[in-house]
């Protein structure tokens, strides 16, 4: 810790950051809250290799030999499972968190290379339903926008209990992004700083969910899958309850996932990272013999195509990607550097989505900054990058091991 | 003419269906079920101008979402009945368990016994009329829509309620975090007492109080940390 200035250490308990956060905190009086996901080190795919064909392992010609992607989410018990051209969905992020045009961007995007996208903690939007082919809507403790009118627009539905970078916390969105219409569709006031429950409002435990979801799937004749969405903290009993509870789907989002705003003590020292999650929800699956049959989606931290490839050799059936989505849209990209500076932070480092001042026009509900955004450039934008990840995942079976891929 | 649907012959299944069959611009029609012996979900999801009638005791989350049609049990009700309902009037006759209208966004609950822990439990529009007493954390997160109780209420009334509008005749063991004793005045006077009336709940606006948001919590800021305790 030896600066540029021989004999001066920092300290590695005191550093500059931890100085500046406790200082901050007696300045303000209040925890600090930010978006993005943990910026720790935790353990993650990069610290897994693959292991090349050789002797034992017949290898494919990755370019040249047919090798499907595609892959079907939710046939357990809905008679109208989602049918998916690549194993990598877009997570549920909320109209209000995003940009109505960055919500668009993802539906398109998601379309064009045949997934789903998913609504989030606000409702779904009419451009979001246009622009998505395949729409998980999700039902949150606190059922903003929530009319059964949407649910049976929906392609699937997705319970959430958690996500991974707050298991058992409840959403935030700031008054500074409350506008109008975020606070319409929320039935809340504009301009307050809204606080979504942490819990469920009619149902207390895996008992009454397994009721709960039965009369979703009354609500909507049996036809969409049923996700269940736990944030990483105990995934194997959690895997096994979501199973009894009848779910044709598990997402399980590791403590890497993103979040729109959120305590950073909170991001930074509750749930468990998404690799070991990941091979515990596995194992679940598999003592109940349920493993393929319950499809497992596995989001929090995936970034690239090899990312992907070692989650579904881990046993997952799909990714899903939030963060990885938003940075292909214009998040944190060097074009916005000077106006990040301008905010106190620099691309690369901008975590700030709580502001509602994103200059990329992502985070943001400012009409200015949002229009920045065009969903059709975006939704190209973001389907160029998402289109390479399954041809890195199919370059890998075929040196790998996998001779029925 | 009258459909009759014995939930002992025919599977619920069967019931929903057919009532979600029902196209929303539909002319009225009336439904009769016997033999619910405490099934969930039902007659949930329906959106549609009928008249249910629901002979006997029902589980979780009976009449669900429910738009545009009445639905009347004549009976006690589980967990969650009329929850996230729309528009239309649910109405029972016997006691409510916990959840009661949750997160309903529009029309009227009428339950004419008592209802369990968080009856009104973030309301987003919805009426619920009480003739009895309700269990704890009543009117939690309240946001739009008003909670009429006609006997007294459990601990932690309206804790963090936010616009919605709590009517209590009786005594409340405690208010919860953020809510407080407000006016009533001559405005809620007059919207409560067409409230009851609609209701069908014989009892004088006049001798209710009136609770909501102090709105201390509607932003981050030390100085309402003690909102919280």
């Amino acid at each position: 810790m030896t600066t540029e200035h021989p004999g001066l250490r920092e300290s590695n308990l005191f550093n500059r950051d931890v100085i500046h956060e406790i200082q901050r905190a007696a300045r303000e009086g209040i925890y600090g809250i930010r978006g993005w996901g943990s910026k720790r080190y935790l353990p993650h795919f990069d610290d897994l290799v693959f292991l090349g064909a050789s002797m034992s392992r017949y290898p494919l010609e990755g370019y040249r030999e047919r090798c499907d992607t595609d892959v079907v989410i939710g046939d357990r018990y809905a008679s109208k499972p989602l049918h998916l051209k690549i194993p990598i969905t877009i997570a549920g992020m909320s109209f209000g968190a995003l940009s109505a045009q960055a919500k668009e961007a993802l539906g398109r995007g998601a379309s064009a290379v045949g997934t789903s996208t998913t609504t989030g903690d606000g409702g779904m939007t009419p451009e979001e339903r246009e622009s998505s082919t395949q729409l998980v809507y999700q039902v949150l403790p606190s059922r903003y926008g929530m009319n059964p009118d949407d649910l049976r627009k929906a392609d699937a539905i997705e319970v959430v209990l958690g996500q991974g970078a707050k298991p058992g916390g409840g959403g935030m969105l700031l008054g500074l992004k409350m506008n109008e219409r975020v606070a319409a569709m929320r039935d809340l006031p504009p301009g307050i700083d809204q606080r979504s429950a942490c819990r469920h409002p009619d149902w207390t435990g895996p008992d009454d969910l397994e009721i709960k979801i039965r009369e979703l799937r009354e609500l909507t004749d049996w036809e969409k899958p049923l996700f269940i969405k736990i944030g990483a903290s105990r995934p194997y009993y959690d895997t096994a309850l979501a199973v009894k509870a009848g779910a044709d789907v598990i997402v399980l989002d590791g403590m890497q996932g993103g979040t729109g705003a959120t305590q950073d003590v909170f991001i930074e020292h509750v749930g468990i990272p998404t690799m070991p999650a990941l091979r515990q929800a596995v194992e679940a699956l598999m003592e109940l013999d349920m493993h393929r049959v319950v499809q497992l989606i596995v989001s929090g931290g995936i970034r690239s195509g090899a990312d992907v490839a070692k989650a579904l050799a881990m046993g997952a059936d799909a990714v899903s990607i939030g963060t990885a989505a938003l940075i292909a849209l214009g998040d944190n990209s060097p074009e916005f550097d000077e106006e990040y500076r301008k905010l106190g932070s620099a691309a690369g480092y901008y975590d700030d989505y709580q502001a509602g001042c994103d200059p990329a026009g992502i985070s943001t509900q400012d009409e200015t900054l949002a229009s920045r955004l065009d969903p059709v450039l975006g939704g190209d934008g973001w389907q160029t990058i998402c289109a390479p990840s399954p041809w890195r995942r199919r370059s890998l079976p075929g040196p790998v091991v996998n001779p029925t891929c | 003419m009258e459909q009759l649907f014995d939930l002992a012959q025919t599977p619920l299944r069967e019931l929903n269906q057919a009532l979600h069959d029902c196209l929303p611009d539909a002319a009225e029609s009336v439904w009769r079920i016997v033999n619910p012996k405490g099934e969930h979900a039902v007659a949930c999801g329906i959106d549609t101008p009928a008249d249910v009638q629901i002979q006997g005791h029902v589980g979780y989350y009976c009449a669900g979402m429910n738009k545009q049609a009445h639905v009347v049990i004549h009976g006690n009700a589980g967990t969650g009945v009329a929850e996230n309902m729309m528009s239309g009037l649910v109405r029972v006759k016997g006691n409510a368990s916990q959840s009661a209208g949750a997160t309903g966004h529009g029309g009227l609950l009428v339950i004419e016994g008592n209802a369990a822990a968080r009856c009104g439990i973030s309301l987003k529009g919805l009426d619920i009329v009480v003739r009895g007493s309700v269990g704890h954390m009543s009117g939690f997160m309240a946001q739009r829509g008003s909670l009429v109780i006609c006997g007294d209420a459990g601990h932690a009334l309206g804790d963090s309620i936010y616009e919605a509008k709590i009517f209590l005749k009786g005594k409340a063991q405690e208010l919860g975090a953020d809510c407080v004793e407000k006016e009533l005045a001559e405005e809620h006077l007059t919207f409560l007492a067409a409230l009851l009336e609609s209701a069908e709940v014989d009892a004088d606006a006049s001798d209710f109080r009136r609770y909501g948001s102090a709105r201390c919590l509607y932003h981050f800021d030390i100085d309402n940390a003690d909102a919280y305790a």
